[in-house]
């Protein structure tokens, strides 16, 4: 559990944040340029001296109220930002080296909890540079580049990843070199990331949990799929607004190219992938894919009509945003699976949607990711 | 070369190794502290340092004089400490020498450690290393340019250096007779010959001084940037 209560006067922006997030997984801190998720991020690191107090578990990195302060050399973080910041010096092993040494002979003092081991070698294996090691930083492509700089902050075996738009300053190829093997990341080790983005594509793809600023405030924080099915959200409002759910592959149908992916309240047919069955794999559904009907369409061309009960409707002056529970009410806190649909307000009247009618939801489109 | 010329040459070099070795060492915390920090103080410390560029170096050997002379300051402490009095003394002349040659020193480490990014720097700390560790590690190999312009101009300069020394040191054969003192006096005396030898010397000297500079500072090859 990383606990974060930080305020900070700038200039522009007052940061004023409360936070608790999970001790593993991904936390994306999302929000436009200037919302101060950067700063937050720089002062988790302690290399932004904001007011408040900051703790990893049961390890106290900043008490304002104890006048206690560990710099950031001495939090055992990594931190990996948008343009690398290799040391151009160093050759790719020397840099890797760098870190590593120095963390381990802290660890050597015994002055921090005992870090997850990652081997060197599983973690270059992991992030595939086994080949750059002898080159040069100037020598490397922006992919390359982005690589090492995450393999050198795992390399101080640290306990919490930090990282500030790694992608950010990639194009869309390069981008999309770096995303699976972050997403192995996410896979292969129990290291909590926060994760500093702009763009939905990368929180869809990589996040578990998300929080998202506004003007140095937290707007809202919470689990990925809640917070991408809430209608009242800035989120809901894009263009590209649209839920994610959780799902395992459950069969191929080679004959047609498909695959049918299941989750909780449902299954949806996508085109075919790579994954076995029973492979976890999410499915990202936009809302502006989603149409509703009242009777089971019987003769139509989309594959995947999903039985729902319309939870809520918010209808502006031309669009309709409609919030769709897959299953039955969840019970006992648990949450239930939601689609997000949007239609105009035009169908919305001329069906009399109203919260409570069973609905049948036409999925037009499903992203695997 | 004659043996006179020889001690003039062994004591002129002598001296700008010495005075650059202290430059260096004096010269880069104090250009580190101008890179880096937001004092007020800032501008004053600057100005200080870049004095000797504006002033007449008579000036400076003027107060310097005054300064370590018996009743300055500078002479009653080293009088007290029992190391004599500098002016007239190859001391002296290192001393006087690290002051006027500093801005040669402070102003290319300057400028080498501003550009230097912030995030090579944030780097180093989230990979555990401390601020001497950074120093070291990190800001001096990246600030290598800046540190080869600034021992090579301080050398250089100290070197060539005249107004200070006449003021400061005089013209005591093996003590502070040095080559650009040497050379005025063989022209007051008419001795062309061995004044062109000297002013030769310097000439060959000042273009090796500065093809090794560039030499040096050569954007590194990248041996690894061709595709094998």
């Amino acid at each position: 559990m990383i606990a974060a209560r930080l305020r900070l006067q700038r200039r522009d922006f007052t940061l004023d944040v409360d936070l608790q997030l999970p001790g593993q997984g991904v936390t994306a801190l999302f929000g436009p340029s200037g919302c101060g998720k950067t700063t937050l991020l720089r002062a988790l690191a302690g290399l932004e001296r904001a007011a408040g107090r900051v703790a990893l578990g049961n390890a106290v990195w900043q008490d304002d109220a104890q006048r206690r302060f560990t710099p950031p050399h001495q939090r055992p973080l990594g931190y990996v930002i948008q343009e690398a910041a290799l040391f151009p010096h160093l050759s790719v092993q020397a840099n890797l080296d760098y870190g590593r040494k120095r963390a381990g002979a802290q660890q050597g003092r015994g002055d921090s909890a005992p870090a997850q081991a990652f081997a060197l070698d599983a973690v270059v294996a992991l992030l595939g540079i086994g080949a750059l090691m002898d080159r040069r930083p100037a020598t490397l492509s922006g992919g390359e580049r982005q690589r090492v700089a995450i393999a050198r902050a795992l390399a101080t075996a640290p306990r919490l990843l930090l990282m500030d738009e790694p992608l950010a300053a990639l194009d869309a190829p390069r981008k999309a070199e770096i995303l699976p093997y972050l997403e192995r990341l996410h896979r292969a080790l129990a290291l909590p990331i926060v994760y500093v983005t702009h763009a939905m594509d990368e929180v869809a793809r990589l996040a578990d949990h998300l929080v998202l600023l506004e003007a140095g405030r937290v707007r809202a924080a919470g689990p990925l799929a809640e917070l991408l099915a809430r209608p009242d959200l800035p989120l809901a409002r894009q263009d590209d607004a649209g839920v994610v759910l959780s799902a395992r592959v459950d069969s191929h149908d080679r004959a047609y190219g498909l695959t049918r992916v299941a989750f909780d309240g449902g299954a949806l047919w996508v085109g075919e992938t790579g994954a076995a069955p029973g492979d976890t794999v999410r499915a990202r559904v936009l809302a502006r894919d989603v149409s509703v009907a009242r009777q089971p369409p019987l003769e139509s061309s989309v594959l995947n009509v999903l039985p729902v009960v319309l939870e809520t409707l918010q209808a502006d002056h031309s669009t309709a945003l409609l919030r769709l529970r897959l299953g039955p009410p969840a019970q006992d806190g648990a949450v239930p699976t939601w689609l997000l649909a949007r239609i105009t307000r035009r169908s919305a009247e001329a069906l009399a949607l109203q919260p409570g009618d069973a609905l049948f939801a036409q999925v037009k489109g499903v992203a695997l990711m | 070369m004659s043996d006179a010329t020889w001690t003039v040459v062994r004591l002129t070099v002598e001296l700008a190794a010495l005075s650059t070795l202290l430059l260096l060492l004096l010269g880069t915390p104090l250009a580190w502290w101008l890179a880096r920090t937001r004092s007020v103080f800032k501008p004053l410390v600057a100005s200080l340092v870049a004095m000797p560029l504006v002033l007449p170096p008579t000036v400076l050997g003027f107060y310097l004089l005054l300064l370590m002379g018996p009743h300055g300051p500078v002479g009653q402490f080293t009088q007290w400490l029992g190391l004599g009095r500098l002016p007239f003394t190859f001391s002296g002349l290192v001393v006087a020498s690290v002051i006027y040659s500093m801005p040669f020193v402070v102003q290319p480490l300057q400028q080498a450690f501003e550009a230097i990014p912030e995030r090579m720097l944030e780097a180093a700390a989230t990979l555990r290393a401390g601020p001497l560790d950074r120093f070291f590690t990190v800001a001096l190999p990246l600030a290598r340019p800046g540190l080869v312009t600034a021992s090579v101009l301080g050398f250089a300069h100290t070197v060539g250096e005249f107004g200070v020394v006449l003021m400061i040191g005089g013209n005591i054969p093996g003590e502070t007779r040095v080559l650009s003192v040497a050379l005025f006096e063989h022209v007051e005396a008419a001795e062309f010959d061995q004044a062109h030898r000297l002013a030769a010397g310097m000439v060959v000297f000042a273009l090796l001084v500065l093809v090794t500079l560039y030499v040096a500072n050569r954007p590194p090859r990248d041996d690894q940037a061709t595709f094998r």
